[in-house]
Order: C-alpha cells, then sequence, then structure tokens
C-alpha cells in the first residue's frame, strides 16, 4: 500500500542526512510503528509520506501510485494525518474541525452532517460535544477529535505521529486500546510514529526500529522483533525487560493448563494430603461440576473438604489475556499460581515454572 | 495657548450648543466617515503589505521602515506638504490620516499571524490546505483578536488626527476647534474637544464589541489561542 524505495532526505544546510536510503513497505490494512530514539528520522520519514517534507531522492508511492504526480493538497486530502500538538482549529466548532476535510472535498451539507454523527460515535465522544470549540474539551477528548477528523474523508492511509503523546498513561492506554479497537472496525493502513517502544510493541502489526541517521535497524513483527532482535542497537533498544514484553504479547490460551491440585468437596483429608504430596503445595482447590470454587490450607481440613468456607482466588483470568498478566497474579496470589477461567467453567491453572518455560523456548 | 474670554461670556454657553445640534451632528457624521475611510482603506494596504511581507520575509523590514517614517512625520507638517499637490481636499486628509494607520496595522496584522500555532498550521496543512485558503480561512480568523487590537489603536489615533485635519478644510469635529480659536469663543473649542474624546471612546468600544462578535471562540473560554 505504501512503498519507500531508498528515500533520502538532507536538510537545507546539513551534511548528514537526516534519513538515508530507507527502504520499506506497509501492506493494506497494517498498523506499521516507527519507533526510535529521538531524532532518528521518525517524523521526517512519515512527513514524506504526505509531502509536508520533499524527499531529497528515492521514491515514495501509495497505493502504487508515485506521490510526485499528484499535488501535493490533492494527495493530502486523500491520507489522514494526525500530530501530537492535535493541532485542531480553535475558531471552528468540533462538528466543523471534524468536518474539515469533507469540506475542502466540496461534499453536500447533508453527507458532511451525517458523516461527522458517525464519527463522533465511532471515537467515542458525545453529540452534544459538536456545538463546543475545541477549548472546551479534555486533552483527551481533543486527541479523539483529531482522530475523528482524520478518518472523516475515510482515507485509506493514516500518519499518526505520536498522536498520544500529550496525554497521561492512564488516558493514552485507553486511547491506544480504542485505536486497535477502531482499526478492527475500519481497516485502514496506518504509519504510526513513536518513541516508545511499549506502545509500539502494543499497536504495531510491525515494527520498523531506526536508528539516528534514519537507519533502518529492523522490520519485523513485535513477537518477532523480542524473540530474536537483529543485532545490539535494537536489543539495547528494546531494554532489559524484554523477555516480560515478549510475555504480554502471548495469550494464555497458547500454552498448555494443568488441572493442578483440585479436589472434590467430598475429598477427605487423606485425598486432601495426597494431592497436595502430588503437587508439592501446601493447600488445595475446591471444585466440582467444572467450577472452582476457591481454596483451602490442607492442615485446616479435619473432615472433608466441602466443610471449610473456601476462600477466593484473588484473580481469575480469561484465556485471552497475556502470559504478563498471568505472571502479575502468581506472584501476587498465596497460592503461585494464576486460576484461567471463561468467567465461569474452570480452565486450568499456570505456575511460574510453566511461564518461564514459555520464556526459554 | 491662553483662551480669552469675551466679557460676561460664560466658559460653556449651552444655550449655544443647543441652537447649533444640527451643525454637530453634521460634523460628527463628518469625522466618522472621514475616520471610517482612514480605517478602511488603511487595513485595506495593511493587509496587503502583510501578506507581502508574510509571502516574501524580505520585504518586512523595507515596509516597516517606509510607513514608520510616515508615522513619525509631524501631521502639521506632512498636510502642509500635501496641500500643494493635492489641495485643500479629503484627497489630502486622507493620504495623511491612511499613512498615519499603516504601521499599526501592519506590524499587528504580521504579530497576529506569526502567532498562530504553528501546529494549526502544520495539521491544516497536512490535511491539503492549500497556501491561500490556510491564510484566508485558519490564519486570517485566527489572527483577529491581534489585528483588532491594532485596528483600535489606529482608530483612537485618527479620531485625533481628523481633528487637524479642520486645517485644510476638512476635520470633522475639528471645525469647532478651530473656529473657535479663531473666535476666541470657549464653548466652541470645548465642545470639540469634548466630542473628539468622545468619539475615540465610542469608536473603541464599537471595534471591542466588534472582536467579540467575531471572535466567538474566545469569548466563551476567555482565551484566543
Ligand atoms: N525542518 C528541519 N530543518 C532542519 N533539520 C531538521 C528539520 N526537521 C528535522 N530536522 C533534523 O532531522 C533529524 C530528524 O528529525 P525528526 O524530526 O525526523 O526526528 P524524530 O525521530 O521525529 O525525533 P523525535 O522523537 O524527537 O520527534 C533531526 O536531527 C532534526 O534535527
Ligand atoms: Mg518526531
Amino acid at each position: 500500500m505504501i512503498r519507500l524505495d531508498r528515500v533520502s532526505k538532507t536538510f537545507p544546510g546539513q551534511t548528514t542526512p537526516a534519513v538515508a536510503e530507507l527502504s520499506f513497505d506497509i501492506d493494506e490494512g497494517e498498523i506499521v510503528v516507527l519507533v526510535g530514539p529521538s531524532g532518528c528520522g521518525k517524523t521526517t520519514t512519515l512527513k514524506m509520506i504526505n509531502r509536508l517534507v520533499e524527499a531529497t531522492s528515492g521514491t515514495i508511492s501509495v497505493a502504487g501510485t508515485d506521490i510526485t504526480s499528484v499535488p501535493a493538497p490533492v494527495l493530502r486530502q486523500g491520507i489522514g494525518y494526525v500530530i501530537q500538538r492535535i493541532g485542531l482549529f480553535p475558531h471552528r466548532t468540533i462538528a466543523e474541525n471534524i468536518a474539515t476535510v469533507p469540506a475542502l472535498l466540496g461534499w453536500e451539507k447533508d453527507r458532511i452532517n451525517q458523516r461527522v454523527d458517525e464519527l463522533i460515535v465511532l471515537v467515542g465522544l458525545t453529540p452534544e460535544m459538536k456545538t463546543r470549540y475545541p477549548a472546551e474539551l479534555s486533552g483527551g477528548q481533543q486527541q479523539r477529535v483529531g482522530v475523528a477528523r482524520a478518518l472523516a474523508a475515510d482515507p485509506p492511509v493514516l500518519l499518526m505521529d505520536e498522536p498520544f503523546g500529550a496525554v497521561d498513561p492512564i488516558v493514552r492506554g485507553r486511547l491506544q486500546e480504542e485505536l486497535l479497537d477502531l482499526q478492527r472496525r475500519v481497516h485502514k493502513t496506518i504509519v504510526f510514529v513513536t518513541h516508545d517502544i511499549d506502545e509500539a510493541i502494543k499497536l504495531g502489526d510491525r515494527v520498523a526500529i531506526l536508528n539516528v541517521g534514519g537507519i533502518l535497524e529492523q522490520y519485523a513483527s513485535p513477537a518477532e522483533i523480542l524473540r530474536s532482535p537483529a543485532n545490539r542497537f535494537v536489543e539495547e533498544f528494546l531494554g532489559e525487560d524484554r523477555s516480560l514484553k515478549r510475555l504480554s504479547l502471548t495469550p494464555i490460551s497458547d500454552v498448555d493448563l494443568v488441572a493442578g491440585p483440585i479436589v472434590e468437596p467430598t475429598a477427605t483429608r487423606g485425598d486432601v494430603e495426597a494431592t497436595m504430596k502430588e503437587h508439592g503445595v501446601d493447600w488445595v482447590g475446591v471444585g466440582t461440576d467444572g467450577r472452582l470454587h476457591g481454596w483451602v490450607w490442607g492442615e485446616d481440613v479435619t473432615g472433608t473438604a466441602g466443610d471449610l468456607e473456601p476462600r477466593p482466588f484473588s484473580v481469575r483470568l480469561s484465556a485471552d489475556r497475556s502470559l504478563r498478566e498471568a505472571l502479575d497474579s502468581v506472584v501476587s496470589s498465596h497460592t503461585g499460581v494464576a486460576i484461567v477461567d471463561d468467567g465461569d467453567r474452570y480452565l486450568g491453572m499456570l505456575s511460574i515454572e510453566e511461564i518461564s518455560r514459555h520464556l526459554i523456548e | 495657548m491662553i483662551v480669552a474670554q469675551a466679557d460676561g461670556d460664560p466658559f460653556v454657553r449651552w444655550d449655544w450648543i443647543w441652537g447649533h445640534l444640527d451643525l454637530v451632528w453634521e460634523k460628527v457624521l463628518e469625522h466618522l466617515v472621514l475616520t471610517g475611510i482612514a480605517l478602511g482603506i488603511g487595513l485595506t494596504v495593511a493587509l496587503l503589505l502583510s501578506a507581502l511581507a508574510l509571502r516574501f520575509r524580505k520585504t518586512y523590514a523595507p515596509i516597516t521602515w517606509v510607513t514608520g517614517i510616515a508615522y513619525s512625520i509631524p501631521s502639521l507638517a506632512l498636510f502642509a506638504f500635501l496641500v500643494p499637490i493635492t489641495g485643500f481636499t479629503i484627497l489630502t486628509a486622507e493620504i495623511g490620516l491612511v499613512s498615519y494607520t499603516l504601521l499599526i496595522l501592519i506590524r499587528n496584522v504580521v504579530a497576529g499571524i506569526d502567532g498562530v500555532d504553528p501546529a494549526i498550521k502544520e495539521a491544516a496543512t497536512g490535511m491539503g490546505y492549500t497556501r491561500r485558503r490556510l491564510f484566508f480561512q485558519i490564519e486570517l480568523p485566527l489572527a483577529l483578536p491581534v489585528i483588532i487590537a491594532g485596528l483600535r489603536i489606529a482608530g483612537v489615533t485618527t479620531i485625533g488626527l481628523v481633528t487637524v485635519t479642520a486645517l485644510i478644510g476638512q476635520g470633522g469635529v475639528g471645525f469647532f476647534i478651530l473656529r473657535g480659536l479663531n473666535r476666541f469663543f470657549s464653548t466652541e473649542i470645548v465642545l470639540g474637544t469634548m466630542l473628539s474624546v468622545i468619539l475615540a471612546v465610542a469608536v473603541d468600544l464599537s471595534l471591542l464589541g466588534l472582536e467579540r462578535i467575531l471572535t466567538p471562540w474566545s469569548k466563551r473560554t476567555g482565551s484566543a489561542t
């Protein structure tokens, strides 16, 4: 969908290029994240795609067309653009801001209004905000308007330059989730710039790691990059907690769960002791009919396990959560395991050994 | 200057003013028309020169230099210089008046447009605004508060200067001041001065009101980013 072919940019008055001989392809419908240290040429690369920066050499094509073959304003009207400082027009209402590109394209009023209404809902704003001015919204809300504005004319390609950089971590996390959710519905080709590797891993179908001078160090899926970093630079950029990052990419359903030390409520002290010995633990889970009620300390059992009020497991995870979350629940529980269920039916448990085995593989 | 009083006359003769309301009204209107024309032409010329200065940065220094000189010439001298060329006409008056507005207006237009947040311009350009559309639809409206601030200063200055044009047969309410001085009639001098002050305040407040109407986005939040 987007192809960069030996693209370079040297700014006037500089001797070293900001981006040098950069080539890569972006497929239709994927999110590619450009990530790298400050000043490595991420923004320059992004801006060359909508010609806010003109490449010094090399060619860029979008949907098979060389971007220099159309007038820049026409090219830009067909590419959504979101920047960190948002750049909403303060003198226009939210509805007018969202309608920017449709208005430039000369859409009819009814069509514009309908589209604005659609987008307001799509990005999670409320219709009463339409008549407000940007200064009357919170930072997170403004950023949503920025995304809605970029999507307004339904461009196939979206360029986003640190769009969530200016909001606090909690809002950022939510905006990231929303973007992924949105992408499942709109299927855009998105080029996303960030200097936050965690954001890159979370959002990217593929991640391009750039080094200073616009040198592409590795271009692969987040899992591939975490599993086998191409070189020292990538390894260092990923940081010490690379393994943990890998865990956050792996869903629980990828590993085999074990049933664990579980007994029926009718189990006697002897049954309980046998189960505990088998698993090397001092507690047992109590369950029946595919449900897990809770757990008890083995030494508390005098009659049957069901005589005692079972203690609840503090966290129960569904199988689509990540191993990273499972690990969190393991280290914060009395029992040292993560309980996995589908909200109702008990699926199994994960121990720290199981999780680390997965890492070493 | 000491104003001589005709014997027995009070400082202000209200009956005289009441008796000449028609003339007062005529001169006030003339004053406003002279001011309005000067501001209108001044703003138009200033916008054109500012557009030039913004497009070609090198022209900004010479433009402010020339308009700065015009601004610093004493008004009496300027009119005295123009009269042999253009006579005792409204044209002479307006040439003088317009040239006094230019420096203030150009400075404010350029500062106003330079002050527009670069992120806004980048977003607009990135969405496909042409240079011209960006100027008229984004930069100019966002610069309005600063431009109108300049217009208010220019307006108040012009109201004062119009009275001077009485010397070349124009002058709005300056007519009363000049005639009062010639006839040693304090009522007319006071009348002319008071009217000039009132007009200045009125013009200033109307422009402030205009700003409120034209920039509804800054009204509700109290800021004009
Ligand atoms: N307009 C410009 N004129 C001159 N040099 C520039 C210009 N824009 C960027 N550069 C230089 O090009 C290099 C790459 O800049 P760029 O903005 O692409 O970095 P970045 O990866 O986006 O960094 P950051 O994470 O800090 O945003 C930097 O060394 C920068 O100083
Ligand atoms: Mg950048």
